[in-house]
């Protein structure tokens, strides 16, 4: 990643400010590259509706998300309520909107628990190497030998369900490829000069991986932690559907269409929108992924 | 020679080692996650009003007075004698039950990986040759909406659409109601059973039903098989080999797939037993939209209820396959790849 090693150069020079407004300039080149394409164009796009969506959610919704209207229940889309109504004449639409601010409570706390795991885990491990890294990359497979949706299952089995658990049910499970990320990356930087200047000033291990080491990991772990959203969302929905997460009335996606799958047959649009809010959302980011892999893409370099 | 001979078995044991390794620590895994959970196993067993003696016990009997480390070993013991507890749903030994139900995912899973194959490689190989041009954009929105769905929920619009709608494939289940029964049980592969006992009308039934959570869970794989035969294919056609064999004036189709794509079969193998592997995650959701009898449902009925016997071997068992499918793949390729000798 030829970006790292850029500002892991300019780093050695003492001043502050220039990697700083380097990796700005960076982040500006890849988001104009993004743009160009359409489809992570779409990714970002319907990401920054979901943040704003999220942040003016009672001005956008129009009717209270858990007020109930025993007169109107089951109603179709119409004028009045754009989504139709549920079960219990509660406004479809109001309560997508306010299932993204779950969605989003989701994807930020899953960020800030799986990535500094990962983290500790991959550049200690790629550190320190030897047994450390053996013991701790064992710990890593055996938690990569499940799929994340069948180990989210078991934990949240053995925590009891809520939304709370199911996160930290997934946060369980995903920081393992993240680990395995940092640690390749702490491994390419272990011998660099600087590291090697910080371990002869004295400086503790503790600290050079605090100071020299993760922020060289941070742009590829963020980027990797956007990659792996998409089945965040999706098992988290998954979750919600089983009744294994957010539990009713909260109007998470997942949930809403596990209730809204007894009336399917007549009220098709019970499940329809809470589900097509979920796919427009994981395909977002994986859109947006997809983009991120081709701009860091090193034989892509030159044309950005 | 027999360097190489020695070099090999080295490698052989190495990889046994760490096999073993690994399934000790998912053995350490599920026993702590068993063991981790609020609900009392004891309470359970002998009901909500059961005198204290009765808990007690219980208690002792589940051996739950014992230390930590000495429940781990009864639990050891257990695994290895293949003794994994009874279902409190179903009061049947866990194994039996899994063994049952096995069967009817195995066979979702192998038509799905059929579907995602068929339809992942071609796109792949397609979105190669176009890189760049609007069929590769066309193709990866297409493979990234099928990884990108809720699989439980596309399942359920496509049976309000395909089967409560149009008509065109069974409902939920194996086979229709009707024919429930019909068929004795020898493999519970119901395919393979219905041929067996030469029932053709429920053979026709369950193919019906196959269909649609099959295409569902292969389309939902085969994002993942169109990215990595994309990006096989584009490695071979940069080479040289390539541009040779079009100066020599072959057709572009037999470059492309008696060349290039003759050179990428040893690891799309691989590929498709990762694949197969991860679809048992799918499987999990889609049974539960389509009523399918397998081991995802099985897995999640005993989940609403706390049956902790059950889920902690289901999920050994799926670690198990991931383990056994990761090893397939590997040995695979070391059969397939003549340079790996």
């Amino acid at each position: 990643m030829s970006m790292s090693h850029q500002t892991a150069r300019s780093s050695t020079s003492a001043t502050t400010a220039r990697p700083r407004s380097q990796s700005v300039q960076t982040a500006i080149n890849i988001l104009t590259f993004l743009l160009k394409s359409p489809t992570s164009a779409f990714g970002i796009v319907v990401l920054a509706l979901l943040i704003l969506t999220a942040i003016f959610a009672p001005l956008i919704a129009g009717h209270d998300p858990y007020m109930q209207n025993l007169e109107n229940t089951l109603s179709p889309p119409s004028a009045a309520h754009f989504f139709g109504t549920d079960e219990l004449g509660r406004d479809i639409f109001a309560r997508i909107v306010h299932g993204s601010r779950i969605t989003l409570t989701i994807i930020f706390l899953v960020t800030i628990t799986v990535g500094p795991i990962g983290l500790f885990v991959g550049t200690v491990a790629g550190y320190f190497g030897g047994k450390t890294d053996v013991v701790l990359m064992r710990v890593t497979d055996i938690f990569l030998s499940f799929p994340s949706l069948i180990l989210s299952l078991a934990f949240v089995a053995a925590l009891g369900p809520s939304l709370n658990n199911a996160i930290i049910a997934i946060s369980l499970t995903a920081w393992p490829p993240i680990a395995r990320l940092a640690r390749a990356e702490t491994m390419t930087f272990r011998g660099a000069d600087y590291i090697s200047a910080a371990r002869l000033q004295g400086a503790s291990p503790a600290r050079i991986i605090w100071k020299s080491i993760v922020p060289m990991c941070l742009p590829s772990v963020l980027i990797r932690l956007t990659l792996n959203m998409a089945t965040v969302i999706l098992t988290a929905a998954g979750l919600g559907f089983l009744g294994l997460g957010a539990q009713p009335p909260m109007p998470e996606w997942g949930a809403m269409i596990a209730t809204g799958r007894r009336y399917m047959i007549d009220s098709w649009w019970l499940v329809t929108f809470p589900g097509l809010a979920i796919l427009c959302v994981s395909l977002a980011f994986n859109l947006l992924g997809d983009g991120l892999r081709d701009a860091l893409d090193p034989k892509q370099m030159t044309k950005r | 020679m027999p360097d190489l001979i020695r070099g090999r078995i080295g490698g052989v044991a190495g990889q046994i080692g760490s096999i073993a390794v690994t399934l000790f620590g998912l053995l350490i895994l599920t026993f702590v996650i068993g063991r981790v959970m609020p609900t009392d196993p004891v309470r359970a067993i002998v009901g909500e009003d059961a005198t204290r003696e009765v808990y007690e016990t219980v208690y002792r009997q589940l051996g739950l007075d014992r230390p930590m480390w000495e429940q781990f070993f009864v639990y050891l013991k257990d695994v290895a004698t293949l003794d994994f507890g009874t279902s409190i749903r179903t009061g049947q030994p866990v194994l039996n039950d899994i063994l049952y139900v096995l069967p009817a995912t195995i066979e979702l899973a192998t038509f799905a990986i059929i579907f995602g194959a068929g339809l992942g490689i071609p796109l792949g190989v397609m979105a190669a040759v176009h890189k760049d041009r609007w069929p590769d954009h066309l193709i990866r929105v297409f493979s990234l909406s099928g990884h990108s769905m809720p699989i439980f929920w596309t399942g359920m619009i496509a049976l309000l659409v395909f089967y409560a709608q149009l008509g065109w494939v069974g409902g939920s289940g194996r086979m229709s109601q009707f024919y429930i029964g019909l068929v004795p049980e020898k493999t519970n592969f119901l395919l393979i059973d219905s041929v067996l006992a030469k029932e053709w009308d429920v053979f026709r039934s369950a193919l019906n039903h196959i269909v649609l959570p099959a295409s569902l869970l292969g389309y939902s794989s085969s994002a993942y098989i169109t990215r990595m035969t994309r990006s096989f294919m584009l490695d071979q056609l940069g080479q040289e080999y390539v541009t040779t064999a079009r100066v020599k004036g072959l057709s572009n189709r037999q470059t492309i797939w008696r060349h290039a794509f003759g050179n990428i079969r040893v690891q799309l193998v691989t590929i498709i037993a990762l694949a197969y592997g991860a679809l048992l995650e799918g499987a999990v959701l889609i049974e539960t939209v389509f009523a399918w009898p397998g081991f995802g449902q099985y897995l999640t009925s005993n989940l609403l209820i706390g049956d902790m016997n059950a889920v902690m071997t289901c999920v050994l068992v799926v670690g198990v396959i991931f383990i056994a499918l990761n090893i397939l793949s590997d040995l695979l390729y070391r059969i397939f790849d003549p340079r790996t000798r």
